[in-house]
Parts: C-alpha cells; sequence; structure tokens
C-alpha cells in the first residue's frame, strides 16, 4: 500500500480540523460513542461527541464499559478495543431496498433499480480487525465481473481513520490471526494514541492531503518507540489464540464428530455469532408490498446460517439442528473461506465470544477439534 | 369477486384484533380488496357466514367456543390463527396447571360460570392452516401476511429468533451488556424487537422459536443470580401453554 510521508505527532484537539475538513468536502463523520453501554459507531459533527477514558471488559458473553481512574488516560478517546459491530453495518446495512416495481393502469410492470442515495462517509475509530475483515468483504462483494453495485459504491466512498489497538480485550486474539493490534493497510490515516495526543501518518493521498495544511512536526523517536512498545504489549497481552489458521485438514472427516454434537447442547441457534461477525454476509431476499397492490420493494435482509430457513433447498432444511448449524458457521469460517477466498473467515475481534447470549467460546471449541486429533 | 373475511373472537383480550382496526390508511385498501363479513369489534355481524379466509383470536376455553371453531372450521377456506392464546393458549393457559379452584375464592356466584379445565390453543381442535403469533400481533405481522393471500402465494413466515431483527436494528445485547434475563434468543421475531431497543430484557411474548434449546439459556439465568422460580417465571409467562415451554414453567403441584 502507497505509504506517504512518515509518523507525526497530532495534538488531541487537532483531530478536530480534520473532522471538520471531511464534512467540508462532504463527508458524514461516524465515530464511536456510547449506547446502551456499548461501543457503537454513530453520527458524529465535532470531536467533542467522542467519550473520554472509557474501557472495555469483554469476557465469553459479557460486556462492559467503565471509566479508567487512571489520570493521564482519562482524555483517551479509544482505549477500548471493540463494540458489537465493526464496519459490516455501514457497507452492508441489515436491511435495504434493491429494486422496484410498479403496476401501471393496465397491469403492466415496471421494474427499476434502486441505488444508493448516501453522501461519502468517513469512520473514525476503526481498528485492525475490522480492516481485516473489510478486505474479506471486498473479495467477497467486488468479486471482478460479479461487483455488487450497493456495497461497491459505499466502499469507493469511504474515509478511514484507523486507530491501532492497545487496550485489548480478554475475548481478542487478533495477534494469532495476525490481523492486528498493529495496523499495517486499507487506512487513510492511521492513528496511535499516546497520553499526549496522537502519533500519525497518511495511506492514501486523499490522507496526506488532509495532514497537509496541519504541518504536523515529525514524532520523535521516543514517541515512535512509546507506540511499539504498546503494541508489542496489546498483542503479548491477549489471552486467546487460534489453534491454526487453516482448519481445513482438521475438520476433514469430522462431520459426525461428537464434538458437534456436545457444542449444540450449548448453543441456543440465535445466531447472535453470526450476526456480530465482520465477515458473515449472508442474506436472504424478501417483497415488500403495501394492501394497495401497486407497488413492491425488493429487499435483502441480513439472515444467519442458524435460523431454520435458511438452508432451505424444495422445502426441506437441508441443515436441520443445531449441530449441523453450528458445524456450518464453525467449518465455512475456519475452512471453508480459504476454498472460497485463500485466508481464514476469521480476524480474531473476539466479538462472537462476547456477545454469544451463552458465553461459547468460538477459539476454545475450535481448538478442541485440534486436540481431539493429535 | 372479493374474497371474503371473517375475524372471530375466543377467549381473549381483542388485542390482537386491533392490528386490524389499527392499520390506518391500508384498512381502506384492504376494504376494497376484500369484503369483511364479520368483524364483531368493527360493527360487521355475521358468525355463521362461509367465508374464504377466517382469522380466529383467542383460546378454547369454554364447551360453547369447542363447537363453535368446529362450525367455523367447515365454513371457512383458510383458518389463521391470530396471536398468542389462538396459537398457545395464552396467557389464561396458566390456569392449566393449577389444581386450585381460583374461580370460587374470585367470583361471588362461581356456578354461573361454565369453563373448560384448560385453555387450548385452536390447532389442538381443528386444522389451522396458518399461525401468526404475538401477544398481540402487530397490524406490521398482518400486512404482509394479507399481501401474500391476496397476491395468491404461500405466505412466509420467517422462523428466526428475536436476537435477529434485534441485532439488525443495532440494538446492544442486554444480557451481554447488561446481564438482563433476555428472552430473545429463543423467542420469535416478528414483534420489531420494540422492548429490547428501549431496555427491556424480551419477555417472550411471541411464543418460543420451532425448536428453542431452552436448557442453556434457563442456566444463563441461574448463572445472573435468579432464583430457580425466577427462572422458570420467565417460560411460564404468555405462552406457558406452547409446547417447548410446557415442560419449563411453573407447575403448581
Amino acid at each position: 500500500m502507497e505509504r506517504v510521508g512518515g509518523k507525526r505527532f497530532l495534538r488531541r484537539e487537532q483531530l478536530e480540523i480534520i473532522l471538520q475538513a471531511l464534512q467540508t468536502e462532504g463527508y458524514r463523520c461516524v465515530g464511536p460513542q456510547r449506547v446502551e453501554g456499548a461501543m457503537v459507531y454513530q453520527p458524529i459533527q465535532t470531536l467533542s461527541e467522542l467519550p473520554q477514558g472509557l474501557r472495555d471488559q469483554q469476557s465469553a458473553g459479557s460486556y462492559r464499559l467503565t471509566e479508567t481512574q487512571n489520570r493521564p488516560q482519562n482524555h483517551r478517546l479509544f482505549d477500548w478495543a471493540n463494540g458489537p459491530q465493526g464496519l459490516k453495518p455501514l457497507l452492508f446495512p441489515p436491511q435495504e431496498p434493491l429494486w422496484q416495481a410498479d403496476k401501471g393502469e393496465r397491469g403492466e410492470l415496471t421494474f427499476r433499480p434502486l441505488g444508493v442515495e448516501q453522501s461519502p462517509l468517513a469512520v473514525i475509530g476503526v481498528r485492525g480487525c475490522d480492516l481485516a475483515a473489510l478486505s474479506l468483504m471486498d473479495r467477497h462483494f467486488l468479486r471482478e465481473g460479479a461487483e455488487d453495485p450497493w456495497y461497491q459504491q459505499r466502499r469507493q466512498q469511504l474515509f478511514l481513520i484507523a486507530v491501532e489497538c492497545t487496550t485489548p480485550a480478554q475475548s481478542c486474539f487478533c495477534a494469532s490471526t495476525d490481523t492486528g493490534p498493529a495496523i499495517k493497510q486499507d487506512y487513510d490515516l492511521r492513528l496511535h494514541e499516546l497520553d499526549e495526543g496522537f502519533l500519525v501518518d497518511a495511506g492514501s493521498a486523499q490522507g496526506a492531503l488532509l495532514l497537509q495544511p496541519l504541518a504536523l512536526a515529525e514524532a520523535t523517536p521516543s514517541m515512535v518507540k512509546q507506540s511499539e512498545d504498546a503494541l508489542q504489549r496489546a498483542a503479548a497481552q491477549q489471552q486467546r489464540a487460534v489453534a491454526t489458521d487453516d482448519f481445513r485438514a482438521i475438520f476433514a472427516g469430522r462431520e459426525t464428530s461428537e464434538l458437534w454434537e456436545s457444542i449444540a447442547e450449548h448453543c441456543l441457534a440465535c445466531g447472535n455469532c453470526t450476526a456480530v461477525c465482520p465477515t458473515c454476509f449472508c442474506h436472504r431476499e424478501e417483497d415488500v408490498s403495501g394492501l394497495e397492490l401497486q407497488q413492491s420493494s425488493h429487499q435483502r435482509v441480513w439472515d444467519s446460517c442458524f435460523s431454520g430457513h435458511h438452508s432451505q433447498l424444495h422445502g426441506v432444511a437441508v441443515r436441520s439442528g443445531r449441530r449441523e448449524r453450528y458445524r456450518q458457521w464453525m467449518s465455512h469460517k475456519l475452512a471453508g473461506w480459504h476454498d472460497q477466498f485463500g485466508e481464514s473467515g476469521c480476524v480474531g475481534c473476539g466479538r462472537c465470544i462476547t456477545w454469544c447470549p451463552v458465553g461459547i467460546d468460538f477459539v476454545a471449541e475450535s481448538a478442541r477439534f485440534v486436540e481431539e486429533q493429535l | 369477486m372479493k374474497p371474503t373475511v371473517a375475524i372471530h373472537k375466543f377467549s381473549s383480550c381483542d388485542g390482537c384484533q386491533l392490528a386490524f382496526l389499527n392499520m390506518g390508511e391500508p384498512l381502506i385498501d384492504l376494504a376494497q380488496k376484500v369484503e369483511i363479513v364479520h368483524f364483531a369489534e368493527a360493527g360487521m355481524v355475521n358468525p355463521e357466514a362461509e367465508v374464504d379466509i377466517a382469522f380466529v383470536e383467542g383460546s378454547i376455553y369454554t364447551p360453547e367456543d369447542q363447537q363453535r371453531i368446529k362450525t367455523i372450521r367447515q365454513r371457512s377456506g383458510l383458518l389463521i390463527t391470530l396471536g398468542g392464546c389462538a396459537t398457545s393458549g395464552g396467557i389464561q393457559a396458566l390456569r392449566n396447571q393449577t389444581r386450585e379452584h381460583w374461580c370460587d375464592a374470585l367470583y361471588p356466584s362461581p356456578e354461573w360460570i361454565q369453563t373448560l379445565s384448560t385453555s387450548t390453543p385452536i390447532a389442538d381442535h381443528v386444522r389451522v392452516d396458518l399461525e401468526l403469533w404475538g401477544c398481540p400481533v402487530r397490524t406490521e405481522q398482518l400486512i404482509p401476511l394479507l399481501t401474500d393471500l391476496l397476491r395468491g402465494v404461500k405466505p412466509t413466515l420467517v422462523d428466526e429468533p428475536l436476537c435477529q431483527s434485534c441485532k439488525r436494528s443495532g440494538a446492544a445485547c442486554l444480557l451481554v451488556t447488561a446481564g438482563k434475563p433476555c428472552m430473545g434468543s429463543i423467542t420469535r421475531g416478528g414483534c420489531g424487537a420494540i422492548c429490547p431497543r428501549y431496555g427491556r430484557a424480551c419477555y417472550g411474548c411471541s411464543g418460543p422459536v420451532a425448536a428453542p434449546n431452552t436448557a442453556p439459556l434457563k442456566s444463563r439465568f441461574s448463572a445472573l443470580g435468579l432464583s430457580p422460580e425466577a427462572v422458570e417465571r420467565h417460560f411460564s409467562m404468555l405462552h406457558s401453554g406452547a409446547k417447548p415451554f410446557l415442560s419449563e414453567g411453573v407447575k403448581d403441584e
């Protein structure tokens, strides 16, 4: 990726100038907001809307935001790991009309595509795991010759301000999937937060243009050293690690393993894991019409391989129960993705662990298949 | 010929019928597309009429109910149950598991009250073509069903838990962020996740999904600090008569 200039120092309040410049250029900005006890990307207009000094405590089935007591860190804006959603809902909305059919006076039908009528979007506070997920989503939605026009339009108008993660949650395992906590690619601006401000560099010409008028001083060697140490600590702190990057050989011939049954005993089949997974892209399509029966809109809606209708073929659910559905979710993510996209579908964000209502640990459960084989 | 429709009431609170009355403008469209021949709450009374589509609200709770539902079945093309009472026996099915004579304690002249010993869903008595869950059902559930029927296609009733629509709405999980005992993971969607979006845990008013795994959720509720009685009560509120919840609810032995 194009790297434009070295690391420079940005005072915390100077982030406001970047935010305002983006809005002047017509961008809608979203950033992390505390909503109902979780960090959620929401529209923001000024830097003051970003909450300061918040941390997240995540574990299997639990997420809590806490305020940091430590004084210099009270001002930090990005001391949390992640929230319930990454970039997925911003690029692939949970429910989206694709086209519309209208009935004319003589009963003739006309069809018209519905485009994306949204201004460009800038996201502040994107994590390494979510950038890795974005790259996987690109491979699916922008596959050559089969580009998804709705996704494509949003993607082309996306400006990403990534922030390196220095306080991983107990559920995180991005060091083992090599997707974080350091950020290496796919950003317009990359920030690393220190107590006194940010290290910043541009990853695109557009990002560099935004930095230029600020005439920022180069980061001092001690700041750079501080940031490198913080990233090393963040990787070393992680308590989970995937047993292997590629589970194809592990799952091969294990379709009827009793381990699937033992997971299914605990699984609610609620599909929360798939909904929060930043790389899950399954959807169903529905037609929505009023009772006047003159117009109908064709929508795509997030769906889950845990739902009964998802594997219906000719009226029969091919994956009949929780065992088959959990197997589909895990084996597709960790093995099938390699065949489909050339790498694992798991980016180590840990959301499926945190947001599982009964705290099923995806990493630990997948490791049992490796142990069983040894 | 416009299709004919009847809306019948059995033992219930009338709330599901309001999904028709509260439709607003689409009610005018509906009145142009179908002929509503019986809908006592709206003023049309012809309970004996033969119809193409009968919507049935309420559970079977009296000897008279038992007979009347059989007649309605014979005189109706499609029979569609509307809401929790008609589909699971409703909140009044709580009495199915009690042996105490509340009736004697509550009413001055209990001899005037003639009920069966159980409140049961319509499908226990006659063949039902389609079941619409909810307590009450919402206009938003009814309109897609009616448009499908008017177009002559088989209505699609999505079998997915509430969590799916809750996540699509962007709400953060109350069980995970606040430790609230939310029933959403094993409760049928369709309500639009109203409660969790306003910070209240789902209490299962839309009934259980097709094959709920109740045991792990009960363990989770216990781990949150709920007493065994409080856990059971979550499963025996509005749908104690629904088969997947039947074994989970309070038993007054």
